[in-house]
């Protein structure tokens, strides 16, 4: 079969980069039509993948990939299986729709271009996640999508909020990558894979380990950060600074849901046991409730809809977390139909604030009229959501009630909060879709009239999916959700709800649910009235926390930092050699390894005399100079001499190099000290002149005894020996020194020159500082620009 | 120190220089030498230059701004090392060919290659270095 080449695989998973690369080229040729084009991409995704859906339907598993870095066992490699299959079809389906409502909803916008890209390496990056089967290539995916979610969500970047929510995304679903990334090498190392293929059959190592609640703690930290779980729910909200194209796509549709991805990935082998089925569904349902109640309070379209991706994700934890079939099916039924509905109210919400100038709902009515499509795609999606026939929000509610529905205490526990929730969420899906079109036409800011095809064409498309979806939903089941549900639970199983209802408990639930959330619904007005004054009773909450954090954080490493570095020179140049001297000295005083007095040789030559009393005197010139710079230079009559000594010793390059290095020492020291506008005489009190003298003797006297220790050892010639052999033979060369430089240990002397140019570059700036740094401000391009060249012409 | 007799040797110390600075480099691989100590040579001889003559006329010869041709150095070290994927051979690997160029016999080599980025990143650096801090001097 054609399309499980692992070839054309590995291009379609490259293909939304190289699309995002061409995207801001074509934008400028093409304006905001470009989309049609880079829809292509997501929608040639699709097709890849829909030809694997036949093999995955019928319980077959497609792995590939090549290896990567064979010596740590890390892989490039892909699992397909029904989990993966649905993520991969949801993420790309959506995504072609998205990338022509982004064309439509961004029209115009300069950067148009560079949005496109980001959206599109998003792509890229959540496909990944999903497909990846190696642990390490899935944490690259994932923390890609983090940094994608922080440019698109600070896409509007000269607005104080936007750059501050996507600075939280950031550090908060971030911080959680950092999480997940230890929690993976802790199962890599108790069960010794890193692939997740693999990995399904060490589920009871796993659960046996002693390490095994550190591995989930350290995972759920991943995913409930990402999937935005109480207490980590804040950045969601905030996130909706982003355009609403970003909303629908990356906040409702698809990466919000990787944490439930990963949950769902690894239940069949860290999950039933007592910790999972406990922290899982206490969480999820906690952030349930809590995500509803703050949906209520919500005026904001975007804002209601994204604490109600807040309650849903919770949910869908929750229901992870109870692992029986009926719940993974209800998990997988409500994940599907949470993408469809979520994604399409969100485009609609985008929509009617394209059109009407506002997405204040109290501002917003009687629009019926006036945008028909819009209004259709919005009903669709919000019965779908309210869990209504026929349509497959239906499927999913009641496959939750039938999931939950016990009559022990916990369980009656749950079906209390499923109500509460699903009701509220009834609630908000119908105030989004009913009370910006019905009731009296209000005046808004713009005249409202129906959006281009652009826009309504990605809502009316999943709201019709939906629809469908749960018409024919024997052949849903076969392809999407027995599948998923199967790769879920770790066993084959079989999702059979159909759009009939069936008396029963389930039913007798949803009817529930519905009056519960009809009565809510007319009761809208105070229950928000409600929440807001008991918010205001609060007056703390985890957003607020956050900013302390981070403020708490930037003191510390102020203090840190006015600690580690006071800004004195002559603190660092004590504190430096201080710490010289104790390297040399404590490890022989430690041991007791003191070198033996060397004895004094017979046969020195007049000349060696000669050399050492050229160090000496120069030693006595640096010590009785009168000023500076004759300091410096008697320095040098020391380096010289050192660099004779090399010489007579048969280490011509060494000495060359010596010689060379010691009159470009002298040279910028010199331009250093006329630069400083210093007295041209030292003058310090006599008690810093003890302790620097001491300092310099501690050092000095280090340095004679090391070496003296390290020349009474026997000398091991095998490197040399080595050397001497191969060098001519092999690297073609008689300088040694040189070869080993360039060719033997040639990586080690790239490394090294680099820094060199590092260190220019360092000191190049340092010196440039010292003239703009009075007049710039800071983040003032044009300043800088100005006083550059200044600094230039001076 | 800008005095006549400096000024007018200064020009041909340094042109000087910098032909030994390229002798010593070539001739590294067989004699002591090589691009580190090639390129110390040079960097003093465009700081001698500098001294004697000013900072302008250095940086007017030599065309680019010494960062560039430092991290130019840099990406041609790097980049000799590549050279090797097309022999199929380990990053680095040595590789040698002998064209004959009007009759002798030249030894060329990746080795060679790197060792011109070494020389080039020392310019550069303690160049750019020297002269930063010798028009300092005139402010």
């Amino acid at each position: 079969m054609s399309a499980a080449a692992p070839g054309a695989t590995f291009i379609v998973l490259m293909l939304p980069f190289l699309a995002a690369v061409i995207a801001p080229w074509l934008t400028r040729r093409l304006g905001h039509n470009a989309a049609w084009l880079l829809a292509l991409a997501p929608l040639a995704i699709f097709i890849h993948f829909l030809g694997f859906s036949t093999d995955v339907a019928d319980g077959g598993i497609v792995t590939g990939g090549f290896q990567w870095v064979p010596s740590f066992n890390v892989s490039f490699s892909w699992l397909i299986d029904g989990l993966s299959l649905t993520f991969v079809l949801l993420i790309s389906g959506i995504g072609a729709l998205i990338m022509l409502y982004s064309g439509g909803y961004l029209k115009g916008n300069a950067q148009l271009g560079r949005f496109f890209s980001f959206m599109l390496m998003f792509m890229g990056a959540m496909l990944g996640v999903v497909i990846s089967d190696s642990f390490l290539m899935l944490f690259v995916y994932w923390e890609l999508t983090s940094i994608t979610s922080f440019l698109l969500i600070g896409f509007d970047h000269t607005r104080e909020a936007s750059r501050r929510a996507a600075i939280q995304a950031l550090v908060v679903t971030g911080g959680g990558g950092l999480a997940l990334l230890a929690g993976l090498l802790v199962i890599w190392n108790i069960t010794g894979v890193s692939q997740i293929s693999l990995l399904l059959s060490f589920g009871d190592e796993l659960r046996g380990s002693p390490f095994y609640l550190l591995a989930l703690f350290l995972v759920l930290g991943g995913a409930f950060s990402k999937s935005a779980q109480f207490p980590l729910h804040f950045w969601l909200p905030n996130a909706m600074e982003a355009p609403t194209p970003v909303s629908a796509y990356l906040h409702s549709a698809t990466m919000v849901k990787a944490g439930v991805y990963l949950l769902m990935r690894l239940n069949p082998v860290l999950g039933e046991t007592v910790w999972w089925e406990t922290i899982l569904p206490v969480f999820g349902g906690t952030t349930l409730i809590v995500g509803t109640l703050l949906a209520i309070r919500q005026t904001d379209l975007k804002l209601m809809l994204a604490y109600t991706t807040v309650s849903s994700l919770g949910l869908l934890v929750m229901l992870t977390g109870f692992g029986s079939e009926h719940a993974i099916a209800a998990a997988v039924l409500y994940l599907v139909a949470h993408s469809l509905f979520k994604g399409g109210l969100f485009m609609v919400a985008g929509l009617i604030d394209h059109e009407a100038g506002t997405r204040d709902v109290t501002r917003l009515g009687g629009l019926r009229k006036a945008m028909p499509i819009t209004f259709a795609a919005a009903m669709a999606a919000a019965i779908s959501m309210a869990g209504l026939p026929p349509f497959v929000g239906f499927l999913a509610k009641e496959e939750i009630y039938y999931a939950l529905w016990a009559t022990d205490p916990w369980s009656l526990a749950f079906v209390a909060v499923a109500i509460v929730g699903n009701g509220l969420m009834f609630v908000i899906g119908f105030a989004v879709a009913i009370k910006p079109f019905f009731g009296p036409a209000v005046k808004t800011p713009k005249a409202a009239h129906e959006g281009p095809v652009l826009l309504w064409l990605g809502p009316l498309t999943l709201g019709v999916t939906a629809l469908v979806a749960a018409l024919v939903s024997p052949l849903t089941h076969r392809f999407i959700s027995s599948p998923m549900a199967s790769a879920v639970a770790g066993e084959a199983e079989e999702v059979t709800i159909s759009v009939i209802p069936h008396m029963g408990p389930a039913l007798i639930l949803s009817i529930i649910t519905i009056i519960f959330g009809i009565i809510a619904y007319r009761m809208l007005d105070r229950l928000r009235a409600g929440m807001s004054f008991l918010l205001a009773a609060i007056g703390w909450g985890p957003d607020r926390g956050f900013d302390q954090f981070m403020s708490g954080l930037v003191r510390l490493s102020v203090a840190i930092t006015r600690f580690v570095q006071p800004g004195r020179l002559d603190i660092y140049m004590t504190v430096t050699f201080l710490m010289i001297a104790a390297a040399l000295i404590g490890p022989m005083a430690w041991y007791g390894e003191w070198p033996a007095m060397p004895v004094w040789p017979d046969d020195v030559q007049f000349h060696e005399y000669v050399v050492f009393a050229i160090v000496i005197i120069g030693l006595l010139a640096v010590i009785y100079a009168r000023d500076r710079l004759t300091a410096i230079v008697s320095l040098g009559i020391q380096g010289f001499a050192v660099a004779l000594i090399f010489m007579l010793f048969g280490a011509p390059d060494l000495s060359f190099t010596q010689f060379m290095v010691e009159t470009l020492a002298v040279v910028i020291l010199a331009l250093v000290m006329t630069r400083l506008k210093l007295t041209a005489s030292d003058h310090r009190p006599t008690g810093q002149k003890v302790v620097d003298m001491s300092v310099a003797l501690a050092c000095g006297v280090g340095f004679t005894l090391y070496l003296m220790a390290v020349t009474q050892q026997p000398f091991n010639t095998a490197l040399s020996e080595f050397f001497a052999a191969y060098s001519k033979v092999v690297a073609h060369g008689t300088n040694v020194v040189n070869v080993i430089l360039v060719d033997f240990r040639g990586t080690d002397t790239l490394g090294e020159i680099a820094v060199v140019m590092v260190t220019g570059l360092a000191i190049l700036s340092l010196i440039r500082i010292r003239t703009s740094r009075v007049k710039v401000a800071d983040n003032d391009p044009d300043q800088n620009g100005v006083s550059d060249q200044t600094a230039e012409v001076r | 120190m800008r005095t006549v007799i400096f000024r007018s040797i200064a020009p041909y110390l340094t042109s000087l220089m910098v032909l030994f600075s390229i002798f010593v480099l070539l001739r590294g691989h067989n004699e002591p030498g090589g691009g580190f100590i090639g390129g110390l040579i040079a960097a003093s001889a465009l700081a001698i230059y500098g001294i004697a003559c000013g900072v302008a006329p250095v940086r007017r010869a030599i065309y680019f701004h010494p960062m560039a041709i430092s991290a130019f150095g840099l990406f041609m070290s790097a980049m000799a090392g590549v050279l090797s994927v097309f022999a199929g051979v380990p990053y680095m690997s040595g590789l040698w060919i002998y064209p004959h160029l009007f009759g002798v016999e030249v030894a060329l080599s990746s080795v060679l290659v790197f060792d011109v980025g070494v020389y080039l990143v020392v310019v550069g650096a303690i160049g750019s270095i020297a002269l930063a801090l010798e028009e300092r001097d005139r402010d």
